[in-house]
């Protein structure tokens, strides 16, 4: 049975790209849950921008695999979230339309890159929400804005549809409120989907599990050491106590792969981008141009014009990484240190069945606060490393520094986001 | 045109005859439609669009790799080959670059002396871009159109080791795995544009030379040809031959200077991340390959006494050598030579396929030609006759009624024997100097007999019968 | 470790426009950040990660393919069912 809501918020936060006024839904297990989509998703008959110039009016004449799910779910699509530029970002400030502001501090970044998502779930625009994570982009807003953000084991989401930044790092994830949402969420997005090459045939269907009893906790020195706030760490490591008191028993560890693991993860992310985002020309899609000029010269002002800053700087640094010229050689030699951060993961995962820590070595910076793109890279660095593994990954509140959300990082092995969601869950039991 | 020092390579790119396309499920049958007809968000490069590789794509390339002897990797897999143009949507190629399909074959050929195997280096599996039609006129009115019905189209690229050594031993190569192709039921060679080729080509000593864009088989004698003499004269004036991509005009037969800066074209291959690695290499087994060109030209000679020569070229296509099979069961001897010899011959001068000519209408026209029903001479005609009306669009009609038309039947023993006595009568002065030695005299005698029933008769056989009345007469006078 | 020059040439190979006033800054940048991304160097050249699965296909079915308003229908300029681009030089 077909019905229909209204859907208007005051979006003083710039969380939304487009809303949806009238939206329909249907029967189902989402059955009029009101749900947000990241603007890198693609949206049949509603505009899809990647949050970026060279995008405005391009209106997808197909669904993105979740999308059809979501749909088949009963779920209200409500709008399109802003984002970081193509997922470029720690911030949400690299969009075309204008930063978005945290929820909790209007003077400061929701996180990035789906840092609309994360602020129009923490703001109570909406029940849930998805997002997507490459290097962190679920996972770091969710913490800098106080909610739930699960980046799934590489493969359980489709990405059929998913407007491409990394092809081999990232995933559709949920986001909502409590973990019980995001559960709900990934429910119905994950399993396989034959349009996707890499997508498995694992779909979820658990039910949040509070009892950890004996669950095995690795702390990692790297994820408290060096660049990370004492006060984040601190908190932190009293959700880990938490998490002892419901059960489970915390032993340190070490990942040596850390070193070299940023490293890694911006040369493989950057590498793809240049390739990915070379398709965007303005002949079938995007704004158009001025058919006077010659091919290569149209082609390369539209896409200065066109690109952010950010985005441009990616491009050119995934081109000089592959470019045979120059430093072609970091392709390969990066995929070498992210088989390191698998093996080391691989190790761990013999003695503990969870790996925990900071999702963010900070809390939420202030807008324009990191004006310097390398600095801004080095704040990636506890995230990337489920990315590389392709592990599953989920960021929970745990605590308030200086009046702003911390994230506890939960990081499991493959296929068990099913434990990590029952950690995560048993951290928000224990803790009420 | 060869010499000892002619050194040539090929690429071959052939479209693949599966029905759908190598990454999505558009159809492959787009040649006959409007522009982006056969297109989807796949194919099209809409962002976020995925491939996944066709299964059949996989199996006809392998069934390649088996018949050309190579051996296949034990995994393989797809690479992005990235530079910009607009034929090309997503700005790069899926194609296979480190890790391709298969290695080191061989198919042989008939060489300037005596057979011999070329060498193939490699076999992969790659996408056809888009069509580009470039359009206008004045400086500031040109621009581009393009069509993506093709984008996505499977095709096998061919590699051959620069074993080749004469223009010649280029097109037989070419016509060999074209023949093979079509044999192994995986390529339409008669589709526009299935068939593609570069050639390397350099002359010892001197530098390489890359031609591009050859898309006929006849294209590829005439470009390297062409580049041959270009290269020798470079030479013989006493400069140097420079390394350089070069274009086949085949309009105008010659190679021109390509302006594109595709040398310095730097194409950051790296693995694709949207596809899984391959490995298929315990396929190969199973693969059972049909008839190939070479042991159909053995069978042929001997199950229908063909000789070398008419295996060779009644082998030289599939559907030709149906054709010949079909046509055989009236007589294989004759079937042979007027397929081969006349046939062929016709068609080519009227660029007809061998689809031209139906089987039964040929049949029937062997089937005359063993009872001796009609001359040689009205067995070219007869087939002129059907082949032009084939040409015109009209239903071609059978041989025996063509006969009846056109009167070609051939005069009959009393008629010819009545007809030799009288130019015998009408023509003394010849006769007397046959009669004295004169060899010459009986032709101009067979040529009077050859007017009189206008062509209706076996030339050998009036000679043996004016021979037989002339000899008569001097035995008896 | 870059100059401005090879950040043009690269610019070029990208097809994506970098101005003079940010070619200093760009410089200056990708130079830092391919500083940092050369602590890789020290290590070997790798044999590529396990991707997990093999021997992905589909069958060989047609399926249904997008109109031809559909596929155009994001196409700034198009002609006779053709999309249009400027001309290559």
């Amino acid at each position: 049975m077909s019905r229909s809501l209204n859907f208007s918020v005051s979006d003083t936060i710039n969380a939304f790209i487009t809303t949806i006024p009238e939206v329909s839904y249907e029967d189902g297990p989402l059955s009029g849950t009101t749900v947000a989509i990241k603007d890198n998703i693609s949206t049949r008959g509603v505009e899809t921008t990647c949050a970026s110039k060279i995008l405005k009016g391009y209106i997808p004449p197909y669904d993105a695999h979740v999308v059809t799910l979501l749909k088949e779910a009963g779920a209200a699509i409500v709008g399109k979230t802003n984002m970081d530029e193509f997922g470029m970002g720690t911030t949400t400030e690299n969009s075309a339309f204008g930063p978005t502001l945290n929820p909790c501090d209007p003077a400061r970044v929701p996180g990035g890159s789906s840092g609309g998502s994360a602020a129009a779930v923490a703001a109570g625009y909406c029940d849930m929400a998805l997002g997507s994570d490459t290097g962190g982009s679920i996972r770091c807003p969710a913490a800098f804005c106080g909610i739930v953000g699960l980046k799934p084991t590489y493969g359980r989401v489709s990405r059929y549809g998913l407007i491409a930044y990394a092809n081999s790092l990232e995933q559709i994830g949920p986001m909502a409120k409590d973990v019980t949402g995001v559960s709900r969420l990934f429910s119905v997005i994950a399993g396989h989907d034959k349009r996707d090459s890499t997508s498995v045939d694992r779909p979820y269907t658990h039910t949040p599990d509070p009892s950890i009893k004996g669950l095995k906790i690795g702390l990692p020195s790297e994820f408290f050491g060096e660049g990370v706030d004492p006060k984040v760490a601190e908190s932190v490591r009293n959700a880990v106590n938490t998490l002892e008191r419901a059960g489970a028993e915390a032993v340190p560890c070490s990942m040596p792969s850390m070193s070299h693991a940023l490293a890694a993860y911006y040369v493989i992310c950057t590498s793809e981008a240049s390739s990915n985002l070379a398709r965007f020309d303005g002949v079938r899609y995007g704004p158009g141009g001025d058919l006077r000029k010659s091919w290569h010269e149209e082609f390369s002002d539209r896409r200065q014009e066109r690109f952010g800053k950010e985005v441009r700087r990616r491009i050119i640094l995934g081109t000089f990484s592959l470019a045979a010229g120059y430093f072609g050689r970091y392709y390969q030699k990066a995929q070498t240190a992210r088989q390191m951060v698998r093996d080391d993961f691989n190790r761990l995962f013999k003695d503990v069945d969870l790996v925990a820590g900071p999702t963010m070595p900070s809390i939420a910076f202030r807008l324009k606060e990191k004006s310097d793109p390398l600095q801004m890279y080095l704040s990636d660095i506890l995230t990337v490393p489920a990315n590389l593994a392709g592990v599953p990954a989920i960021s929970v509140p745990c605590a308030k520094v200086d009046g702003m959300p911390v994230g506890l990082q939960l990081i499991g092995r493959h296929f068990e986001d099913e434990k990590v969601i029952d950690a995560a869950f048993a951290y928000e039991q224990e803790a009420a | 045109m060869e010499h000892d020092d002619v050194i040539i390579g090929l690429e071959i790119h052939c479209q693949l005859n599966t029905k759908s396309k190598l990454f999505c499920g558009c159809s492959t049958d787009f040649r006959d439609d409007e522009p982006n007809t056969h297109t989807c968000p796949v194919c099209l490069g809409l962002p976020g669009s995925m491939p996944v590789v066709n299964k059949k794509v996989i199996e006809f390339a392998m069934r390649v790799a088996k018949a050309l002897n190579c051996t296949v990797l034990k995994e393989c897999d797809f690479s992005r080959k990235n530079y910009f143009y607009p034929d090309l949507n997503k700005a790069y190629q899926i194609t296979q670059y480190d890790r391709p399909l298969a290695e080191w074959g061989k198919l042989m050929i008939e060489g300037e002396d005596g057979e011999r195997d070329i060498r193939i280096t490699r076999i992969h599996v790659e996408e056809d871009p888009g069509r580009s039609v470039h359009m206008g006129t004045t400086d500031r009115g040109k621009y581009t159109l393009v069509d993506y019905n093709r984008a996505g189209i499977p095709l096998i690229e061919i590699v051959t080791e620069p074993d080749l050594r004469s223009p010649k031993e280029a097109r037989r190569f070419l016509n060999k795995l074209r023949a093979t192709l079509e044999y192994l039921n995986v390529f339409d060679s008669e589709k526009e544009g299935s068939l593609r080729v570069d050639a390397n080509i350099s002359l010892k000593g001197s530098g390489r030379v890359e031609v591009k864009n050859i898309s006929s088989y006849k294209g590829v004698e005439k470009a390297l040809t062409f580049e041959i003499t270009r290269q020798r004269n470079v030479i013989r004036r006493g400069q140097v031959v420079a390394r350089e991509t070069r274009h086949f005009v085949e309009a105008r037969g010659v190679t021109t200077s390509s302006r594109s800066k595709e040398e310095e074209n730097d194409y950051r291959y790296f693995p694709e991340p949207d596809l899984m690695p391959m490995q298929v290499a315990d396929w190969v087994e199973g693969i059972i390959l049909p008839e190939l060109p070479d042991a159909r030209r053995e069978r042929f000679m001997q199950q229908y006494g063909c000789s070398l020569e008419h295996a060779r070229t009644l082998t030289g296509g599939l559907k030709l050598a149906e054709f010949y099979e079909e046509v055989a069961k009236t007589d294989a001897g004759l079937a042979a030579t007027w397929t081969a010899d006349y046939l062929l011959g016709e068609l080519n001068y009227r660029d007809f396929s061998i689809d031209a000519m139906p089987a039964e209408h040929f049949k029937e026209l062997i089937t005359l030609l063993k009872a001796d029903t009609i001359t040689d001479k009205s067995g070219v005609e007869i087939l002129r006759t059907i082949l032009d009306q084939v040409k015109n669009g009209e239903k071609p009609e059978m041989p025996a009624a063509i006969v009846n038309r056109l009167g070609l039947a051939k005069t009959g023993g009393d008629e010819i024997t009545g007809m030799v006595r009288e130019v015998i009568a009408e023509n003394p002065q010849p006769v007397a100097d046959y009669h004295a030695g004169k060899g010459p005299a009986l032709n101009f005698l067979v040529g009077q007999v050859m007017k009189k029933c206008r062509g209706r008769a076996d030339p050998g056989h009036l000679n043996a019968l004016l021979r037989e009345e002339l000899d008569k007469m001097q035995g008896g006078a | 470790m870059v100059l401005s020059e090879d950040v043009r040439k690269i610019a070029k190979l990208a097809d994506v426009g970098v101005d003079d006033g940010e070619l200093e800054e760009f410089t200056s940048q990708c130079s830092d950040i391919l500083t940092y991304f050369e602590m890789l160097d020290a290590l070997p050249q790798g044999a590529g990660i396990d991707r997990g699965l093999v021997n992905i296909f589909r069958e060989d079915e047609v399926t249904e393919s997008l109109s031809q308003k559909e596929a155009l229908s994001n196409a700034a300029e198009t002609e006779d069912g053709y999309f249009k681009a400027p001309r290559v030089m």
